[in-house]
């Protein structure tokens, strides 16, 4: 018998061998080693930049070849460096539905019990998996953006810039930016629904759906409405000729950098108010 | 050590858990026990903050368990659902656990060997059986070399094998100081294994008692006596503390007389016995005892205020 079977006084045993403790840095580290692990993760990343890279190439290439017969009009505002980056349009779906999985996936599974059973104060884990599919996100799509702006201005040719051609380099970590968000803004989501579907859908109404059901606003309104919603907002950030209605390019990614923290705050909140 | 102090839970218009309190004392293996829908589960899940009391508290080890830096050295948890992503293999499960509490990757290998996985360790944790997966949830509450154990059906799905080495477990566990708090339908499984017992029904704690304990108290000295003639023996054996039922023609049940006296009455009065049976009360028996009660108790509330749960 030990002395604690015979003693049931209350006592905070001492704590595990040596630094066995729960850190925020373990946390990301738990995280990352998660989703390393599976093979939907790499699948998913791996279609969405392919995808990304693949449609830059096809409409540069398509372009170059439709240039004689292309309006005089639409030639002035050709945009070299946006029309190769348009491939994170596509990109969007693959982080956005991924960003929602690594949450979604936990609660559809149950992993999400084990998870906060090991750091039941919970919000080290959403810091966690938003920091984690943030830095993937940013380093997978900016390979992804240099690739297509690399491989579409080669195919567009004489009608290609070079990177140091004004706002090219801002295009290009622009488009890397915007997905990382859309990511940020996919993963509060998931917190917040938990569900896949729903989650999903969410995310899509929000980037996809909303503005064209602004656009049924009064005109009046729309102006002060549509530049607003996300991805009107966040887009900009990967174009060089903007539409004037709409945001510059960095004020409108601060916004849409607003709807990302409010997904995560709101999502942070759901954690740690609902059970698991 | 735990430690429940007057914990309910509501799940909208339902008091899964009742204003329970009770510890659960470390050096002993503790059974929880309730029918199905009794809120054992859900007190589980309280224990380790995965839901939320709507009053009360729990302790465990001094503090809630979100206040420990070391929760996974404090508490290993199996509850009764899978709690593990499917298309992860079953060591980097562990090794993803692992990773928050800054464990090496050894005390996962070690583990798994404990556990007998080895040969399924690098398969998608998704494909495995109920055993396997028990097997699975009982590496990862082991893993932090937890003080407290929590485990909601631990044999579930488990080949008699498992049983029994999970009973060892357990009681090796206990033996070493640790707490040990685990629940079951098995009563039986219960019976052989645990040293003390806390049942619940609706949410409301039935009992805290010793096992042998609950057993006795439940046992109440019943005897099957068969003789042809019955209805002379059942005089011969009336007295003030004895109760004598007629079950069948040739059946009495006697209720307050031990076997042996039996068998001397109905010598004395020169009576046949084709049968003399002492009625073990098996766990099982007192437990069904007990939360019929709880029915009971719930059906008459309303009328006389509530009969006096005597506790056992």
């Amino acid at each position: 018998m030990t002395a604690a079977a015979v003693a049931p006084v209350t006592i905070v045993p001492p704590a595990g061998p040596a630094g066995m403790r729960v850190t925020q840095a373990r946390v990301i580290r738990s995280e990352w080693l998660k989703f390393r692990t599976l093979r939907s993760s790499w699948i998913t990343l791996g279609a969405g930049m392919a995808g990304m890279v693949g449609i830059g190439l096809l409409v540069s290439w398509a372009t170059n070849n439709h240039w004689s017969r292309m309006d005089p009009i639409e030639r002035l505002t050709f945009d070299p460096a946006s029309r190769s980056l348009t491939g994170a349009f596509l990109a969007q779906l693959a982080v956005g539905v991924l960003g929602v999985l690594i949450v979604s996936g936990e609660y559809g599974t149950g992993m999400i019990r084990s998870t906060l059973g090991a750091v039941p104060k919970r919000l080290p884990v959403v810091w966690a998996k938003v920091s984690v599919f943030a830095v993937v996100t940013f380093v997978s799509t900016l390979v992804a953006a240099f690739a297509a702006f690399f491989g579409g201005q080669a195919l567009l040719s004489s009608h290609g810039v070079s990177l140091s051609a004004p706002d090219a380099l801002r295009c290009v970590i622009g488009a890397a930016l915007y997905l990382t968000v859309v990511g940020i803004l996919a993963t509060g989501l998931g917190f917040m629904i938990r569900n896949t579907a729903g989650g999903i859908a969410a995310l899509f109404g929000l980037l996809l759906v909303l503005p064209g059901l602004a656009r049924a606003l009064p005109s009046s309104w729309q102006n002060w409405v549509v530049p607003y919603l996300p991805s009107q907002a966040g887009m900009n950030l990967f174009a060089v000729i903007r539409d004037p209605s709409t945001l510059a390019a960095w004020t409108g990614f601060g916004v849409f950098c607003i709807w990302a923290a409010a997904s995560v705050a709101l999502g942070a909140w759901v954690l740690s108010h609902r059970d698991a | 050590m735990i430690e429940i102090r007057e914990l309910s839970k509501r799940f909208g218009a339902k008091l899964a858990v009742d204003s329970l309190s009770f510890d659960v004392h470390p050096g002993m293996v503790t059974g929880f026990l309730g029918p199905n829908g009794a809120g054992k589960s859900t007190t589980m899940r309280m224990i380790v903050g995965l839901d939320r009391p709507t009053e009360g508290t729990v302790i465990v080890n001094g503090r809630p368990y979100a206040e420990h830096p070391d929760p996974l050295h404090q508490v290993g948890v199996l509850l009764e659902a899978k709690a593990v992503h499917t298309s992860r293999s079953a060591r980097n499960h562990l090794r993803v656990l692992a990773a928050t509490h800054g464990i090496p990757t050894s005390r996962v290998d070690e583990m798994i060997n404990l556990v007998g996985l080895d040969d399924v360790a690098s398969k998608q944790a998704g494909g495995f059986s109920l055993g396997m997966g028990q097997r699975l949830g009982i590496a990862s509450a082991l893993l932090g070399d937890p003080s407290v154990l929590v485990l909601d059906e631990p044999v579930n799905g488990l080949d008699p094998e498992g049983v029994r080495w999970v009973r060892d477990l357990l009681k090796y566990k206990a033996s070493q100081g640790c707490t040990v708090f685990v629940s079951s339908h098995l009563m039986s499984e219960m019976a052989v294994t645990a040293d003390h017992l806390i049942v619940i029904g609706r949410g409301r704690l039935l009992a805290d008692s010793p096992t042998s304990e609950l057993i006795r108290s439940a046992s109440s000295n019943r005897v099957m006596v068969r003789t042809p003639d019955a209805g002379r023996l059942e005089t011969a054996l009336a007295g003030p503390d004895v109760t004598v039922t007629v079950t069948a023609p040739d059946v009495l049940e006697v209720d307050g007389l031990a076997s042996a006296r039996i068998g001397e009455i109905a010598l004395a009065e020169r009576i046949v016995l084709h049968e003399l049976v002492p009625q073990q009360a098996s766990l099982e028996e007192a437990f069904m005892e007990m939360t019929a009660d709880t029915v009971e108790f719930h059906a008459a509330a309303g009328s006389t205020g509530g009969p006096d749960r005597s506790s056992v």
